[in-house]
């Protein structure tokens, strides 16, 4: 039995993840549009690869990788591109961003090849890699980082792989469902990522609310798995599936600030993550579909297998949500979600749930900054923050724009959590201050880059501006001296003379002279002659007319 | 009394060559304060301060005469840092020298430009292409939208617009300020026995004597 360690604060909010485990992972219906962000995960956007009015099929790829942090984006099923075009995107400024637009034809045609079953065995560690970069899996635990970059070990850095089943966060239970059915296939990928990494110490964590699941996962370690793999039941305390309190807790060492796992030898990754691999190793299906947990006010709260790209308000339909009475759609859970400004904006590769409020019956939210008291410093948010923070001074500090000092009390290390919000007396609105100061240091040091780039512009146009005036004080001045000093004739007629001079010397010297009267034929000679004394006879002519 | 004189006077001639030293190994070339000023300046170059640049600006901060609220471009963020940096209290925005607005960039209406080159003259940045009589643009990552190219344009061509939000370099909004507290009481009062989400008290009791973990 492993010794587990413990991370500082936590909060044990309700859990509410009966509701939507009771029934079984139901398929999403198929929507008439299916609109796939160009930048659904961490790097640069993805390219489009096809254009408006194009036919694609289920598993085609739509979009390539941007450069070597991006991640390309298939087809989920198939149909026409309506347009590449700007649309709303599950972003919390509910600003519209590029997308691909395909308006199905519900026969759901596969690309050749997809869905067949491939030997994965005889793939070495860097086809293994190269295999899930095409497959465009991205971490399917909420960050959407290219997961292929996180399976490079180079220099054996990485000793330990940590296999993240926790979903700690209220009312999420994607990772739940998607253990609950496919165990043996998330066994089977995080075998995978052992190829990859070159690794054979493996640790699946699986909080202790979740039993069924932890069972099911262990038949399947003994089922499929290596007696390296180490099932681990860790205590239910949020956020104890946040990657670095994860680690903490299994191995008592801490990422270090601004760090990453990578950096103490540690890589984790999602269980659906490790799905998602096994498809695309085993089966050749690129990353297309997901588990969702769609609940909160709806009359069906339940699971749904979907295709990324399906709108929100598709899903919330199937559930039995009323639309006219949304109050709120929030993207991920009640802790670290997103309000929706618009129910029209497609899932992505890394929704996991779908949270809906209406105006009937409202889903209670740590943070509502409508109704914050004063801070009355009673420390309750220190002695929750998992990370350690000292999260009233980094509210201090944000309230009050001082964006050095809050970075001097490692702002960065903050991971959103939202249980400062949740322990707070005074319901202040902490976590928003934090994003709010993340997003204005990013812009602001964006910024002083273009400034600095204005400030070099700016003292060459100077520098221009008076080399130019040099210049044509310099040009001013010879002239005057030439005019000058042209005042008598002889000049004037030495002058004519360098200039002819010069122009015969270019004659001379110029590779074009010509040559159309040397080497003639006879006849054409003769026909010159001719010429010649018909010209000659006019001039005659004409001569004597002249003269009269 | 001989002894201690000497013994003062080594000191001296000792502290003075110290010093000495110190002078020149330890010179300081210009003024970095105003260096340190400028880096904190947007660089618009738009002369809203009625200096003409962001250097002289930070020279006359430096020297006094001239306040730090007079950047309208660099505004709420740029006051406060210049605060920071020369120990002030920060202060709004002098309303003389204009208003914060949100970012723009020029545009030129290239069916309208006659090619008179006014424009080119006036960009302190170097941000605008062509040549007398031929058509101009804007080179759109280089404009820092100081506006000096409006007035010059004899046919009006110019437009300042407003560069819009992209998720990229949204920034979330700052928290509203505290409410009215009677408002506060009353969504606590009808939340109070709901047993909603925060409704957990007797777990946090028992996570925190338990210590909150394994």
């Amino acid at each position: 039995m492993r010794r587990l360690y413990n991370f500082p604060g936590g909060v044990r909010p309700k859990e509410h993840k009966r509701e939507s485990t009771a029934a079984p992972v139901a398929r999403a219906q198929l929507p008439d549009k299916i609109i796939l962000p160009l930048h659904q995960h961490i790097g640069v956007p993805a390219k489009p690869v096809v254009n408006a009015g194009d036919r694609v099929l289920k598993g085609q790829l739509v979009a390539e990788a941007g450069n070597n942090i991006s991640a390309p984006i298939h087809a989920s099923t198939s149909g026409t591109v309506l347009a590449i075009e700007d649309h709303a995107i599950p972003h919390a400024s509910g600003l519209p961003a590029p997308c691909i637009i395909i308006h199905t034809d519900g026969k759901d045609e596969a690309i050749i090849g997809y869905g067949k079953p491939r030997d994965a065995g005889i793939l070495t560690p860097e086809q293994l890699r190269h295999a899930i970069k095409q497959a465009g899996i991205v971490g399917l635990g909420g960050a959407g980082f290219p997961t292929y970059l996180k399976l490079a070990n180079e220099g054996k850095k990485v000793g330990t792989l940590i296999l993240n089943g926790v979903e700690c966060e209220p009312y999420i239970t994607c990772d739940q469902m998607l253990m609950r059915d496919h165990p043996i296939d998330i066994i089977m990928g995080l075998m995978i990522m052992q190829r990859a990494l070159g690794i054979n110490r493996a640790i699946v964590a699986i909080e202790n609310n979740k039993p069924k699941e932890l069972e099911l996962m262990q038949e399947a370690i003994y089922e499929v798995g290596t007696p390296d793999i180490e099932l681990v039941q860790v205590p239910t305390v949020y956020p104890a599936g946040g990657e670095k309190q994860l680690i903490q807790i299994l191995t008592g060492k801490e990422v270090p600030s601004q760090g990453l796992p990578m950096d103490i030898g540690i890589v984790c990754h999602n269980v659906g993550t490790a799905y998602a691999i096994t498809r695309a190793i085993e089966h050749n299906e690129p990353l297309i579909s997901r588990y969702i947990t769609v609940a909160g006010s709806v009359a069906k709260a339940q699971v749904l297998h979907v295709l990324v790209g399906t709108p929100v308000s598709h899903l919330i339909e199937q559930c039995g949500g009323n639309r006219k009475t949304l109050s709120r759609v929030i993207m991920g859970g009640p802790m670290m979600g997103f309000a929706l400004l618009d129910d029209e904006v497609p899932v992505v590769k890394t929704t996991n749930c779908i949270l809906v409020n209406s105006v009937v019956s409202d889903v209670p939210l740590p943070s509502r900054g409508d109704f914050a008291l004063p801070c009355i410093r009673c420390g309750a948010c220190a002695e929750a923050c998992p990370a350690g923070l000292l999260p009233q001074q980094l509210y201090w500090y944000a309230h009050a724009k001082d964006f050095d000092k809050v970075q001097d009390y490692n702002l960065f290390d903050c991971i959103e959590c939202g249980c400062c919000d949740f322990v707070c007396p005074s319901q202040i609105p902490l976590v928003q201050y934090y994003r709010y100061a993340k997003s204005a240091i990013w812009q602001q040091e964006k910024e002083k880059v273009v400034a600095d780039i204005s400030r070099q512009r700016h003292e060459f146009h100077k520098f221009r501006q008076e080399r130019e005036k040099h210049e044509r004080e310099l040009r001013h001045k010879q002239k005057r001296q030439v005019v000058e000093g042209q005042s008598t004739q002889d000049d004037k007629k030495s002058a004519i003379q360098a200039a002819m001079e010069r122009v015969r010397k270019k004659h001379e010297h110029s590779e074009v002279s010509p040559k159309n009267i040397d080497n003639l034929t006879e006849q054409q000679q003769k026909l010159i002659e001719e010429v010649e004394a018909r010209r000659k006879k006019k001039l005659e002519e004409i001569k004597p007319e002249n003269n009269q | 009394m001989l002894t201690a004189i000497i013994a003062l006077a080594v000191l001296a001639v000792i502290f003075g060559l110290a010093l000495g030293y110190a002078a020149v190994r330890f010179k300081v070339e210009g003024d970095p304060l105003v260096e340190k000023i400028d880096a904190l300046l947007p660089q618009t170059q738009c002369g809203q301060c009625t200096y003409p640049g962001c250097r002289p600006y930070a020279e006359a901060i430096a020297k006094g005469e001239a306040d730090i609220n007079q950047c309208p471009p660099g505004g709420e963020t740029t006051i406060i840092a210049l605060a920071d940096l020369l120990g002030r209290d920060p202060k709004p925005l002098n309303p003389e020298h204009g208003e914060e607005k949100a970012k723009r960039v020029a545009v030129i209406d290239e069916e309208i430009c006659i090619g008179c080159t006014l424009c080119i003259q006036a960009c302190p940045v170097d941000a605008i292409l062509g040549a007398p009589k031929l058509m101009h643009t804007i080179i759109e990552d280089e404009c820092t939208g100081c506006d000096l190219c409006v007035p010059p344009c004899p046919v009006d061509c110019i437009d300042m617009v407003e560069i819009k939000p992209t998720p990229d370099n949204w920034v979330w909004d700052f928290p509203n300020k505290l409410p009215n507290q009677l408002a506060a009481l009353a969504n606590r009062v009808s939340a109070a026995g709901t047993g909603g989400f925060r409704d957990t008290s007797k777990h946090d009791a028992a996570a925190k004597k338990t210590g909150a973990g394994a």
